[in-house]
């Protein structure tokens, strides 16, 4: 029994070892909650602020959990935001084109992957920062997209309710589709990253760069690779938000970028490659869109939204800190 | 007599001005057994193992495996020739775990390139067992971060025992290790060359050189100055022969400095 | 030690062969990235002359930029110090819009705006050194921290103003208004205070002991606090120096547009912008070293670039296209005389 009990315990303490980073996050998500249930218990045992929530909610796991990649491997992408906005633009050119909106997806997809390849190609053969090069793909993509499309948005109001609709962003009993691929995408994170030799491989790139290219991984293969997810995960992003908000703007992707960022920093993953986890970074979004939508419920201003983001993302930090010097 | 397991013929290598190996011939014996590498800062021991281990590509000179000359000698040659390079703690992944370490660019993977964690971690534990080290402190998925440095060592060298090289390179695997951890890390030297692996052994020490090594070879400036086997030697006699040339190189350095002035 | 002592020798060594080259070449080898810069921006501008002569001949259009410019200048030099000391900070704009709040604000109140000015500065300074700290004290990680920072400002300067404009055009040709924002002859006085920041930038980056110690910080963190380097104040004060420097943007920006208008939201391309002034003027991200005058020129280069575009008959769509791509083209080109 005393045997029994002891593994229990230390297997229980590994678990917490080894989960440490999304747990503070996790910790962070709930005392938060705990917070706005006593300012406001209506408001928070509604499920409609949960619906309301869960609109946005998939966009930021999904770009969340896909950047953990890339930062993991010690690198950082500022362009994923206007890869939002490039592989949106696809889809609405090709329905546009009168194209089957499936087909719509699959070129969108392309696009991202694209994107993101070329971006791995500028960082891994040409050897240029990742921080700098990625901000002038920034650039060079939202440039292309107002270029063509004149600054003008494209309204896709006439997609609510078909089944191409219905299949990305309807819900099935009531629970939104959206969460259900923002669900499969996280999955099959979790996989490639604590599963996979992709996830190990990035860990070991980041952690010792000179040591993984001695010990014959193809380091820029990896890297290119991590881009290139973050390029997949963006377009499936820009599906969603395009259909979400029933039209295409030029603009579409641009305040995700530091949003998604902070996501990842708060659940946990350190910005210096090496380690990560996924699902911290999905419980960080979680706090930023309860925080989204908390503030308004608990009778603060809307203008404070972004002050209280500040807020809680250093006080998130200052959390993983602590918690890093203890062990 | 069976065929040298490697032989370098004529290697040389500059970078930019500076010579850095000439024309040093070496070589590894078929049968297993323990080179210890010595030299001072700068004489071109590292160099000449980055050449072996395919990092560096000589400027000219030829590369023999089993009697065969080597072209395009690279890292992967090397590696496929069963030649294992390990290098000081920095090679190490510290945030990552022990078994992840010994494995790393060479995962165990299932189909679709699952890596099978569990059987990597009971390899991992069975390898630092085998190795000397059984604190029951560590296991196999804590990271290498919270390791002393004997056994950071001893995850480098349970990568070489895991992929069963032929010959083992160690880059100063004795520095910053306390005594006892030193000895453990001989005991295993001579433990894989009884297995069949050869060693070459770096350092700057020539007692644990002498220690541990069945043939000592004394770089210099680039150059293989003295070459002898243990049995015809004894540690006062080696550490006499190495003042000879450090007071050697002193002249020369005088000479230098006297032309300079 | 040894390694201490080796480094020192190649210093030793550097300095002497630094020392065998006389004048102008010298000059061309210390300023090498600044100067591929200017040459591309030279041909730029000599392009946009040819293009469109009429127009980039006419004093006026420099006139435009040089009234718009000098807010970029002043925010991408002590840029380059904090980029150097191997941090960074992404919270800089809403720090200028922050002290362009507190500045509109108390000068709306009645207040002298010799006063408020420093006011504004003191507030940019005093959020620089929280930045620093909590780098530095705290041991955050700058990127994480100054987007923490950047959402903590830019919600306090929205909800603290409820987004209410304050329009400051009764400031105009005031005393105040004419030493920061007045014109002598033709010649807007923003540009002359670009120039001053400009002088004290390289002042203190090339010639004071602020600037070796950060290179050094940059460059090798251990061996700086080895040799006696108080690591975390001079990265501290690299913070301090862009909250100044904030400050004073935040006063020329409201001066220069004659209101402080809180955009909702939060605009990032004034920072990527600026950034991108500072990537592009040849201080890589890797700290150690970095040019003073390459951030000015890459500044330049980007505003031009951008003004030009629009005059060259392009609409305004092709601005972030054509700074993409040369973000892109002189990082390439940096890459190449680096392997040199």
């Amino acid at each position: 029994m005393a045997g029994h009990r002891i593994y229990m315990i230390t297997s229980i303490s590994r678990f917490i070892e080894k989960n440490r980073r999304a747990l503070i996050a996790l910790l962070v998500l709930s005392v938060m909650m705990i917070i706005f249930l006593i300012i406001n218990p209506q408001v928070f045992l509604n499920p409609l602020m949960y619906k309301a929530i869960f609109k946005t909610l998939s966009m930021f796991i999904i770009l969340a959990s896909a950047m953990v990649f890339v930062i993991v491997s010690g690198e950082i992408d500022l362009s994923f935001g206007s890869i939002v906005g490039l592989a949106g633009w696809t889809l609405v050119l090709t329905l546009e084109s009168g194209l089957s909106p499936y087909l719509g997806v699959l070129f969108a997809l392309i696009v991202g992957a694209f994107i993101g390849f070329i971006n791995g190609i500028i960082i891994t053969r040409l050897g240029i920062s990742s921080l700098v090069s990625t901000i002038g793909m920034s650039f060079l993509i939202r440039g292309l997209i107002y270029i063509g499309t004149k600054g003008m948005g494209t309204s896709v109001v006439y997609l609510a309710g078909t089944p191409f609709y219905n299949a990305f962003i309807g819900s099935i009993w009531g629970f939104p589709v959206n969460m259900l691929w923002a669900l499969g995408f996280v999955v099959l994170s979790v996989l490639l990253f604590d599963y996979h030799i992709f996830g190990a491989q990035i860990s070991c790139v980041g952690d010792n760069l000179e040591s993984s290219l001695e010990m014959g991984i193809n380091v820029a293969t990896i890297k290119t690779l991590a881009f290139v997810y973050v390029g997949i995960a963006s377009a499936i992003v820009a599906v969603q938000f395009t259909l979400t908000n029933q039209i295409f703007y030029p603009g579409s992707g641009d305040g995700l970028l530091l949003i998604v960022l902070a996501a990842v920093f708060i659940g946990g993953t350190p910005g210096w490659g090496g380690i990560g986890t996924i699902m911290g970074s999905v419980i960080g979004a979680c706090i930023i869109s309860v925080i989204n939508s908390g503030i308004i419920a608990a009778g603060v201003s809307y203008l404070f939204k972004e002050f209280f983001y500040g807020l809680i993302i250093i006080l998130a930090l200052i959390g993983h800190k602590l918690n890093e010097k203890r062990c | 007599m069976k065929n040298k397991f490697l032989e370098l013929k004529n290697i040389s290598k500059s970078f930019g001005k500076v010579s850095a190996l000439e024309r040093v011939n070496f070589y590894i014996k078929g049968e297993p057994e323990i080179v210890g590498l010595i030299g001072d800062n700068g004489a071109g021991k590292s160099t000449l193992i980055k050449i072996i281990s395919g990092i560096h590509t000589p400027d000219c000179g030829e590369i023999y495996i089993n009697g065969k000359r080597m072209e395009n000698w690279s890292v992967v040659k090397s590696r496929a020739s069963g030649v294992e390079t390990v290098y000081q703690d920095r090679a190490l992944a510290m945030q990552q775990t022990l078994a992840r370490n010994i494995f790393m660019g060479r995962e165990l993977t299932s189909i679709f390139g699952f890596v099978k964690s569990k059987l990597q971690f009971a390899e991992a534990d069975r390898l630092m067992r085998t190795i000397g080290f059984t604190s029951k402190v560590f296991a196999s998925d804590s990271a290498v971060v919270n390791l002393s440095g004997g056994e950071r060592q001893g995850v480098a060298i349970a990568r070489a025992l895991y992929f069963k090289a032929n010959l083992m390179i160690l880059d100063e695997p004795t520095t910053a290790l306390s005594l006892t951890e030193a000895q453990k890390i001989f005991d295993f030297i001579r433990q894989a060359r009884k297995g069949g692996s050869s060693c070459i052994f770096i350092t700057h020490n020539i007692y644990h050189a002498y220690d541990v090594s069945d043939r000592c070879v004394v770089l210099d400036r680039g150059k293989i100055v003295m070459e002898t086997d243990r049995e015809h030697t004894t540690v006062e006699q080696l550490v006499k022969d190495m003042q000879k040339i450090a007071q050697n190189n002193g002249k020369v350095r005088e000479g230098i400095n006297n032309a300079r002035s | 030690m040894p390694d201490l002592k080796k480094k020192q020798n190649n210093l030793d060594r550097n300095q002497e062969f630094r020392r065998s080259r006389r004048g102008i070449t010298k000059f061309l080898d210390n300023n090498r990235r600044a100067l591929s810069v200017f040459i591309v921006f030279i041909i730029l501008m000599l392009l946009f002359i040819i293009k469109n002569p009429k127009i980039f001949l006419n004093r006026e259009i420099y006139e435009a930029i040089f009234r718009s410019l000098p807010i970029r200048i002043v925010l991408a030099l002590p840029l380059v110090f904090v980029i150097v000391s191997k941090e960074i900070d992404l919270s800089f704009v809403s720090n200028m819009t922050f002290s362009l709040w507190i500045f509109a604000a108390t000068v709306k109140a009645g207040w002298d705006p010799f006063l408020c000015m420093l006011l504004a500065i003191l507030a940019g300074a005093l959020i620089g050194l929280i930045n620093g700290m909590l780098v530095v004290r705290i041991g955050l990680q700058s990127i994480m921290a100054t987007i923490g920072m950047k959402f903590l400002l830019t919600g306090l300067v929205a909800g603290g103003s409820n987004i209410m404009p304050i329009p400051l055009t009764f400031l105009v040709d005031t005393p105040f208004y004419n030493t920061f924002a007045g014109k002598i002859g033709n010649f807007p006085v923003q540009m002359i205070w670009a120039v001053v920041a400009l002088v004290i930038a390289m002042l203190l980056f090339n010639y004071h002991k602020f600037g070796s110690d950060i290179s050094c910080v940059g460059d090798n963190l251990e061996s700086s606090r080895e040799m006696g380097i108080n690591v975390s104040t001079v990265k501290t004060l690299a913070f301090v120096y862009v909250g100044i420097a904030c400050g004073f943007a935040g006063v020329l920006s409201g001066l220069t547009y004659l209101s402080f208008y809180p955009k909702p939201g939060s605009p990032d391309e004034l920072m990527l912008a600026v950034l991108a002034s500072v990537f592009i003027g040849g201080t890589p991200t890797t700290g150690g070293v970095g040019t003073i005058f390459g951030a000015f020129i890459g500044a330049c280069t980007i505003r031009f670039v951008e003004t030009g575009i629009i005059e060259a008959g392009l609409t305004g769509f092709w601005t972030q296209f054509f700074e993409g791509l040369i973000i892109l083209l002189a990082l390439t080109s940096h890459k190449f005389h680096k392997s040199r």
